[in-house]
């Protein structure tokens, strides 16, 4: 079990959890990720840690809701317990003055790219972040991006905040002023990702995309979560989460990442239907397990 | 090897033994265990056991003791059957095998203590890891686990990277001897292969819980959701965790693929990925877990490979309503490298079996999902390094085989995690990590290795046995301290 020690919406459907694991916080760097589960009929699911707290042995995730397994997650709270976090695992980003880095996050993926925009800038890198949501309220980590970026673009797909348009939008205005870009990272929806990848292609910057496809074990076991890089089979969870995304086949990504929306679409049914129980059920093996280990609550 | 007469109890004479026929397993009859996960094979009862064990020849030189990985007294556990002593045969099993339960089911006897019983040359052997089965069983229904004794404490610390059945086997051989023994696992349930690729139907996860809760008692510790290379390093836990030796039992661990057009189609699984979601996730019992599982009732399914995990997988597709599945092998039956009893279910249960024949491409439905595979027949020709006679091609034999999923079951390779990260850890080409067969030693001092991260893909009792050994040798050097 592992503790929930804060856990906060941050935007609509999308929470941060500060979680209680010293063994991973220890380890982390930034572009890896842990694999949950959250109770004992649950699936393993991979999470990119936004952030680690070594003296507290903490880490931070950021959670958007979308089916039932990060539904589930995101009504939990401090406090609460989650069954499994394992990780860190993948490799971690590759980290270097490479002169200047634009680091774009599309939604919730502001939150994964937000640790190796910081260790860029560490490094010595301009940093450019181009961070863009659908609408205001969705735009996260505004001021932590900030924070570690020489400078922030932000847009929003309806114009409720900053400049109407998409992320692609201001890199091709980047690239069209003769800013010179060393590298690229973009981490967000996969079509976002596809179409940076098109844009500095014919330009020829270096451009690092990071995959969520579907994974079980995380640690190269299943090879469920294969990606075609070159027409040749990787592992996302051992030889990735970051890949060339100039070497990324991303239509077999959105493929294999549809393998299961029957199933998925079933599942979101029933927990919107029997969320309360499940909960309680939740609850109920956490508070089983802390009596396990002597620990009152 | 001649047979002896002895004090024995049995009231059948020696010389009528061979006439007696072995007691079949009662099993769940093939049409009904097709559709269900329950285990295939029932058990014996205290009556078909003793039985059974009457049929021992008790020959004076045993051979199915020699013929054991881990050295099993078949003899002796045999003829406390025969005398209705269960527990004590259980002890006796216990001395050489701390997963009894486990192995009386999944051992492929007929190349071990079966494939040595004189009995064996003339008529049918004697039922050996059934017996050792149901002696298993009758422990875990009767044992009082207070009365597990603890060795005194050495005061030294050992750490045993999986939890599988080499990791299992050292863990229970060295808390024996009263070292301080920590099991870490990767995954969150405990069991390694165990667990994520035996299907309940040939292994129920209870009996594996069952023989974990027993090591418990002896006084192991295990550490679910810890991935060694990742979470912690071998070098930490040696250098900062206090631990005074480290047992590699990882496993294989990476699937290999055929490298032929058409893997990334959704519907072709590894067999890792196949058994896992089933097994680890319970993908079977969707949506009551929520590990999803491609629908493919009435559909056609293969599985290419003839090891058991290959019979595993389409097993476990036929359990899952599968209308139509095929065992894809590009040898014939008598190279297949499956338990022969395995091989007799999947038979029963409507499995068809396609030899001399393998998939060159997977064909798509023209949206991403796959549709048929290109096979091609094969016939044998010399033998090749591994002794079998190689598969070749039959030039204009292709065909189209109609599949909604293929699982690939070829074999693993070597997971590099801990070899990339233990600076010293040497490794041979194929990256397995090196350790001497007897002592199971690595380059590294203090650091051993066992099961099929040394070998590559073999079977539970080998990966037991080399457990055995590092245990004996790991507890030489913590009392030597001699490298």
């Amino acid at each position: 079990m592992f503790k929930i020690l804060n856990a906060e919406f941050i935007a609509p459907g999308i929470k941060r959890f500060v979680i209680q694991a010293p063994r991973i916080a220890r380890k982390h760097k930034p572009g890896q990720f842990v694999i949950l589960r959250v109770y004992e009929e649950g699936e393993r699911i991979p999470l990119t840690i936004e952030k680690s707290d070594p003296p507290h042995g903490t880490i931070n995730i950021v959670v958007q809701s979308v089916g039932k397994t990060t539904h589930l997650l995101n009504s939990l709270k401090t406090g609460d317990s989650i069954r499994d976090v394992v990780g860190p695992l993948g490799k971690p980003s590759e980290i270097e003055n490479f002169g200047t880095v634009v680091v774009m996050g599309g939604g919730v993926g502001t939150a994964m790219a937000y640790p190796t925009a910081a260790a860029l800038k560490c490094a010595g890198n301009r940093v450019i972040s181009i961070v863009g949501a659908r609408c205001k309220e969705l735009i996260i980590l505004e001021h932590e991006m900030r924070e570690v970026s020489d400078e922030l673009l932000i847009t929003t797909d309806d114009g409720t905040y900053a400049d109407k348009g998409f992320v692609t939008d201001k890199l091709r205005q980047l690239i069209e002023n003769g800013t010179r870009i060393d590298l690229v990272l973009a981490v967000g929806p996969i079509p976002m990702m596809r179409a940076v990848a098109d844009m500095t292609r014919e330009k020829h910057i270096r451009t690092i995309v990071s995959l969520n496809p579907i994974m079980i074990d995380g640690t190269g076991m299943c090879g469920g979560c294969r990606v075609l890089v070159d027409g040749k089979s990787e592992f996302a969870c051992v030889d990735g989460p970051e890949f060339d995304a100039h070497r990324i086949n991303f239509a077999v990504l959105v493929q294999r990442n549809a393998m299961y929306r029957t199933a998925e679409e079933k599942s979101m049914e029933d927990f919107q239907r029997e969320r309360d129980s499940l909960l309680a059920k939740v609850h109920a093996e956490q508070e089983a397990e802390c009596a396990l280990q002597g620990d009152p609550r | 090897m001649s047979p002896t007469a002895s004090r024995s109890p049995n009231p059948i004479p020696i010389k009528q033994r061979m006439k007696v026929p072995r007691q079949l397993m009662p099993e769940q009859p093939p049409l009904l265990r097709a559709c269900n996960f329950k285990e295939v094979n029932l058990g014996y009862s205290e009556e078909l056991a003793r039985h059974e064990a009457q049929r021992c020849l008790e020959c004076a030189k045993p051979t199915c003791i020699d013929t054991c990985p881990v050295g099993v007294k078949v003899k002796e556990f045999v003829q406390l059957i025969v005398a209705g002593e269960f527990m004590a045969a259980a002890a006796k099993i216990r001395e050489d095998n701390v997963l009894p339960a486990i192995t009386g089911r999944v051992c492929p006897q007929e190349d071990h203590c079966e494939g040595g019983c004189l009995m064996g040359k003339k008529v049918q052997p004697v039922g050996i890891g059934y017996l050792e089965r149901f002696v298993a069983d009758y422990e875990q229904q009767h044992m009082d686990r207070s009365t597990i004794r603890r060795a005194e404490p050495t005061g030294k610390k050992v750490a045993i990277v999986g939890s599988g059945p080499s990791g299992l086997t050292a863990a229970g051989d060295l808390v024996q001897k009263g070292h301080e023994v920590h099991v870490f696992e990767a995954l969150h349930e405990l069991g390694g292969v165990l667990v994520y690729g035996i299907p309940e139907f040939r292994l129920p996860k209870q009996i594996i819980r069952e023989q974990i809760d027993y090591m418990r008692a002896m006084g192991v510790n295990f550490e679910t959701n810890v991935v060694i290379g990742r979470t912690v390093t071998i070098n930490e836990l040696m250098n900062e965790e206090g631990f005074d030796v480290v047992f590699i039992g990882t496993g294989a661990g990476l699937p290999v693929f055929m490298g032929i057009p058409g893997e990334h189609l959704n519907g072709v699984y590894s067999a890792n990925e196949f058994l896992t979601r089933i097994n680890l996730m319970h993908a079977y019992e969707f949506p009551k877990f929520d590990e999803p599982m491609l629908d493919f009732r009435g559909k056609n399914v293969a599985v290419i490979g003839g090891g058991n995990t290959a019979l595993d997988a389409i097993r476990s597709a036929l359990r899952l309503g599968a209308g139509k599945a095929y065992v894809l092998y590009r040898r014939s039956e008598a190279e297949m490298p499956a338990r022969i009893e395995e091989v007799k279910h999947a038979k029963q249960e409507g499995i068809e079996f396609h030899m001399l024949t393998a998939p060159i491409e997977f064909l798509s439905d023209g949206n991403g999902w796959l549709n048929a595979a290109r096979c091609i027949r094969m016939q044998l020709g010399e033998p090749d390094a591994s002794g079998r006679r190689r598969p070749v091609p039959i030039e204009g034999s292709e065909f189209n085989l109609t599949l909604s999923v293929a699982v690939i079951a070829i074999g693993t390779s070597a997971n590099p995690l801990i070899q990339s990260t233990t600076p010293g850890l040497a490794t041979n080409k194929r990256n397995y990590i090196e350790a001497d067969p007897v002592t199971q030693r690595t380059s590294r001092q203090g650091v051993f290795a066992g099961g099929d991260i040394v070998t590559g893909s073999a079977t539970v009792i080998l990966a037991m046995g080399a457990g055995r050994r590092a245990a004996k040798s790991i507890h030489e050097y913590l009392t030597t301290n001699l490298w």
